[in-house]
């Protein structure tokens, strides 16, 4: 039977103390009823309670946290099957993989390479896998000290047998690494994680995967995380779903964990195009033997896409951003405070070095021709915007004329009317601003 | 404790939807196209019928390409300004269908006459066997006056026109009626205007059969993911059994791909993303595989190496049907 959140309630200490991140005792419980926290985010739960809820209380797929500090990576703890059902939580880890016997400066500064930005977030890579290609577990050791050193990442440590993950595993305990021994976990690793307190990686079919979680399990581990192994992104596409529904719609503990794929394919355009399809199809962290940007970003790319809120307009505040230190003769740019609009605009003008003013008209985070085919981006809206603004007292006369996206040229006459002012038609794409910049926009003012 | 068995058996199908016309059936087609007739989600054929892989279409056209990413204008450099070439080509570049787009008839590129486009049909089609998608100008007037010649000029040969929308489907549909052709029904991101948009071309004799849908596309980080959820919704209805969401999907790539910035910014400009002519084809690509997933069973390219590595990549998804079957 469901537990409810008033069930819950009543095992809580309920002084409202919000030490688990939620303001109330009742407000945390119904987040445990719906299975969006877990009750061990309660530092004051007694163990009676716990007792009392069990198993009940636990998400269905378990949040596994790999890595330590600020980088710590969370994974797992989904709820739904189809991001607009609720959301997807936890975006995925990327991760890069590093054989003990690479060049490991070379290797550390490619991946330092993949730290990128992107509308305003990070989105580069952010796992390390080190892999004990040499065959010697203090090999092993070495290369993800000096990784750790050099780039300070969760890490997941890759080996053929346990006793060759002992040395790092036991070295790099405090970095929390996931372990991950092929075909295991044999007895042997239950051991060390168990003794470590590290995560593991169980490996195999769904069924083998069922049987080696309860093992270790009841050898004390408690965060896991599942891998079909080598098999076509076809197997891995059928373990992903599957795992995943057992899990959420059935709440079938052993598979309740998330899932580590890793793209087998040798190409690197087909490893590419198969990542992606990992990121979008339920992976919890994609593993890539490949550093080269090109391949890497599309994968970035779509695990940003795909962790977006569907629920919440992704936007920037709406205003007038000062770029550059802009003066009175400067260019005012008109978008709307979508921040995939925002951005791209922003970044032609940071790249133009032009000193420039770009107001963001509140269309409650849409595009250009998303916002004007809803009414939200017409020429009162943009009126209303730059006199609430004021930002025409910061210019001088000659220059208060907005630029606006090419792509609605169609309000520049209606807007013009109804400012009382030259409207300037700028570009379609962004691309073309830094070209618009130098060509046309200096003729375009003045007078 | 067993593993559960969490397989799921739908109640509905999406239908199954045949471009082309053979000699036989009364065109001049060397072969045909067949999308749809799934029971499952995509790929997931271990628990539904999944019963044909996804078809591509590479894009051609008579406007000028110079707004055309410098990626993709290198591979059709030496066929643009030749249809009847550049079609050939596309069967070499390994295309299921060609699609031709009219763009050319928009005042803004060259406003090619209605009797022009007509002949374009014509010829592309008296150039290759492969069958034919047409995608008007995104501008009403001008489809309402091209579109009606073009479908006449294909009559018998049973190709994909579009674009119907709410507030301009008359036209199309009675001319995709009259000469026997599918449509391509368009409602921006949004299911419940797609099914309305349906039951319009219903009323005035279209066969729901005969619908392929475009929810509008955006390519992968620019506005992908919400046209992929669009469609993820769409598909869970169609496979619940609602007859107004089973009409295949079809997605417009291509022509996407241009505005992405981290798909075709030049490497002096951008060496942080590595090399362009890696980056450009693999982004549509993947921009493909992704619409595949969410439920997309018609993509039209640009790129013929994003098709080949798309199609590449869904052959290791794409099962084969079931050999016991
Ligand atoms: C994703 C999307 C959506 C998402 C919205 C995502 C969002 N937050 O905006 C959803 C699903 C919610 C959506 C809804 C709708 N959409 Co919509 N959508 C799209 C889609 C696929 C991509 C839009 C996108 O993200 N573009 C990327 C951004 C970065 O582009 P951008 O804002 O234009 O910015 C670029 C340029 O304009 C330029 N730029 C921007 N600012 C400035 C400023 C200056 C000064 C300059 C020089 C340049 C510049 O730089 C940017 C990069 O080049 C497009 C189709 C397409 N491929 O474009 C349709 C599209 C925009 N949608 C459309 C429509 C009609 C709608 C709806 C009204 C449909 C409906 N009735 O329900 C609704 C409106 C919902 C609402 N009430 O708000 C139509 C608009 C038709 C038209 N020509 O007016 C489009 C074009 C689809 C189509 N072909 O029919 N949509
Ligand atoms: S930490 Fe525990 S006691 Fe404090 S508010 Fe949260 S649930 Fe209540």
């Amino acid at each position: 039977m469901a537990v409810t959140g008033l069930d819950i309630y009543k095992l809580l200490p309920q002084t409202n103390c919000a030490d688990c991140g939620v303001p109330t005792c009742l407000a945390f419980a119904m987040k445990v009823a719906a299975k969006q926290a877990a009750l061990d985010d309660c530092p004051h739960v007694s163990e009676e309670s716990k007792e009392a809820l069990g198993t009940a209380s636990q998400p269905p797929q378990k949040l596994v946290t790999i890595g330590s500090g600020d980088s710590a990576l969370k994974i797992g703890n989904e709820t739904v099957m189809f991001r607009h059902e609720e959301k997807f939580h936890h975006p995925c880890g990327i991760a890069v993989l590093v054989n003990d016997t690479d060049d490991l400066d070379a290797k550390a500064a490619a991946i330092k390479n993949l730290f990128l930005e992107r509308m305003g977030q990070n989105i580069g890579v952010d796992v390390v896998a080190v892999r004990c290609g040499s065959g010697d577990g203090q090999k092993l050791k070495d290369a993800a000290m000096k990784m750790q050193a050099a780039l300070n990442l969760p890490m997941v440590l890759i080996a053929e047998s346990a006793d060759k993950l002992q040395a790092a595993a036991e070295g790099l305990a405090e970095a929390r690494p996931l372990l991950w021994e092929r075909n295991g976990p044999s007895d042997a690793l239950v051991e060390l994680g168990a003794r470590t307190g590290l995560p593991i990686v169980v490996e195999g079919d769904l069924d083998k995967c069922d049987g080696d979680v309860q093992k270790a399990r009841q050898a004390g581990i408690e965060e896991m995380v599942l891998c079909p192994g080598e098999v076509t992104p076809r197997g891995a596409l059928q373990f992903l779903t599957m795992s995943r529904r057992a899990a959420l719609k059935r709440t079938y503990r052993p598979l309740g964990y998330p899932v580590l794929a890793y793209a087998w394919s040798q190409d690197p355009v087909q490893l590419s195009l198969e990542a992606c399809h990992y990121v979008l199809k339920y992976g919890s962290i994609v593993v890539l033997d490949e550093d080269r940007p090109e391949y890497v970003l599309p994968v970035l790319v779509a695990r940003q896409s795909v962790y977006v809120d569907p629920q919440v307009p992704v936007q920037v505040e709406a205003k007038v951003h000062e770029i550059n230190e802009p003066h009175d003769k400067s260019p005012l740019l008109v978008t709307t405070n979508f921040s995939l609009t925002y951005y791209c605009v922003l970044g032609e003008v940071e790249a133009s070095r032009v000193p420039t003013r770009i107001l963001t008209v509140d269309t409650e985070g849409t595009s250009v021709l998303t916002a004007w085919a809803a009414d939200k981006f017409g020429p009162e809206q943009i009126k209303e915007a730059i006199e609430k603004s004021g930002v025409f007292d910061q210019l001088a006369e000659g220059y208060q004329k907005p630029v606006i996206p090419g792509l609605v040229a169609v309000i520049s006459g209606e807007l013009s009317e109804e400012l009382g002012r030259k409207v300037i038609v700028g570009p379609r794409e962004a691309g073309g601003i830094r070209r618009f910049f130098n060509s046309e926009w200096p003729t375009l003012v003045g007078s | 404790m067993p593993v559960p068995d969490v397989s799921e058996r739908l109640s509905g199908a999406i239908n199954e939807v045949t471009i082309g016309a053979t000699e036989e059936q009364g065109g001049s087609r060397t072969r045909t196209v067949t999308i749809g007739g799934e029971t499952s989600f995509p790929m997931l054929s271990f628990e539904g019928r999944y019963p044909h892989p996804p078809a591509f279409a590479l894009q051609i056209t008579a406007a000028d390409v110079d707004d055309w990413h410098a990626e993709a204008k290198k591979h059709v450099a030496d066929v643009a300004g030749d249809l009847e070439k550049w079609a050939g080509k596309c069967e070499e570049w390994g295309a299921d269908l060609i699609c031709l787009d009219l763009a050319a008839a928009h005042p803004d590129s060259g406003g090619r006459s209605p009797e022009q486009c007509a002949d374009d049909v014509k010829r592309v089609l008296g150039a290759s066997g492969l069958p034919l998608v047409v995608w008007g100008t995104d501008t009403d007037e001008v489809d309402n006056n091209i579109l009606p010649k073009c479908t006449q000029a294909a009559a018998g040969e049973n190709c994909l026109f579009g674009t119907a929308k709410e507030l301009n489907y008359r036209t199309l549909a009675a001319s995709c009626l009259a000469d026997s052709h599918k449509i391509i029904a368009e409602a921006p991101s949004d299911i419940n205007l797609s099914k309305q948009l349906h039951i319009l071309l219903k009323d005035v004799g279209v066969n729901l059969q005969d619908i392929i849908m475009h929810p509008t596309t955006g390519a992968l980080g620019f506005g992908m993911v919400y046209i992929y959820t669009t469609i993820e919704r769409g598909r869970i209805a169609g496979l619940s059994g609602d007859t107004l969401m089973q009409q295949p999907v079809v997605v417009n790539i291509g022509k996407e791909i241009g505005r992405v910035k981290e798909a075709v910014s030049p490497e002096e400009e951008s060496p942080q993303w590595g090399k362009v002519q890696v980056r450009a084809p693999l982004w549509e690509a993947a921009t493909a595989v992704g619409y595949v997933e969410a439920g997309a069973e018609l993509l039209v390219l640009r790129n013929p190496e994003a098709l080949q590595q798309a199609k590449t990549a869904l052959e290791a998804l794409w099962p084969k049907p079931p050999e016991s079957a």
